[in-house]
């Protein structure tokens, strides 16, 4: 049911905590033309609004001089997204949220955007600029063709 | 942009005789919702308040910060010995406080009906 075989679609944020549900709705919004399950587009929604979350808030440091681009390139069988921001680029990855950790005050309650990118769509990497900013972060959502 | 954030509060009984608080929310939980979330769970009585059911039927979104102040309450409730379910999240908020690990320390029923009927 694709409606696009191959589509570019571009947005650019303020860096201002809230506007990441305009890439969140945009994101929807092609996914659906896609044909994704209401299942995946939930799991995009999330992934891109934590991508853009990051971006505005690590990234470009609520500068809202500096916007976030967000770029979703339809394919035939996935939905890629960057997200991208002025700032230096992720060094380490935080380690997984530990629950446990949390309720005993042993991990801050926070720091959880990260994990649920990553465990909500099928690939993902954290890419630093080269230049010392315009890094970006990417994710890929595929069709899955033999479900719903 | 992130819609304002509501809760109120309810005294409710059990069908088993307990007193259940039901904090209800309504609109985004994200990290402007400080005050709806962990403020209106601080304004409850400590002593008088030992079961709390937090009810997301109204709620559309929420974010990693808006999790984090459902954990920040998790552990203020264990900490003045108080137990926390919740119910009316979507499937897919079902499924991020089970992947998170929010469901050891609160249970998560489908409506207030069935949550009642547990405690």
């Amino acid at each position: 049911m694709s409606e696009i075989k191959t589509a570019t679609v571009e947005v650019r944020l303020p860096s201002r905590m809230g506007f990441e549900k305009v890439a969140m709705s945009t994101a929807a919004s092609v996914a659906k033309l896609m044909g994704f399950r209401d299942d995946r587009i939930e799991d995009l929604k999330t992934a891109v609004a934590e991508a853009c979350i990051n971006a505005i808030e690590h990234g470009n440091r609520l500068n809202e001089k500096l916007s976030v681009g967000v770029v979703l390139s339809a394919g035939v069988d996935s939905l890629e997204v960057k997200v991208i921001d002025d700032g230096k680029g992720m060094k380490t990855q935080p380690a997984k949220p530990d629950i446990d950790r949390k309720m005993h005050g042993e991990e801050d309650p926070r720091g959880m955007g990260m994990f649920l990118i990553q465990a909500l769509v099928d690939e993902v990497e954290w890419v630093a600029g080269s230049d010392g900013k315009s890094s970006y972060v990417r994710l890929v959502i595929r069709l899955d063709k033999d479900a719903g | 942009m992130q819609s304002e954030t509501k809760s109120r509060v309810d005294q409710l009984t059990s069908p088993a005789g307990h007193p259940v608080t039901v904090l209800r929310f309504e609109g985004d939980i994200a990290s402007t919702s400080k005050d709806a979330v962990l403020g209106a769970y601080q304004a409850l009585p400590k002593g008088a308040v030992k079961l709390i059911l937090l009810d997301f039927s109204k709620v559309d979104y929420i974010n990693s910060s808006g999790i984090a102040l459902v954990i920040q309450l998790l552990i203020e409730a264990a900490n003045s010995g108080q137990k926390v379910y919740a119910y009316g999240l979507s499937p897919h908020f079902t499924k991020v406080f089970t992947m998170v690990g929010i469901t050891k320390y609160a249970g998560l029923f489908p409506s207030q009906a069935e949550a009642l009927a547990a405690l």
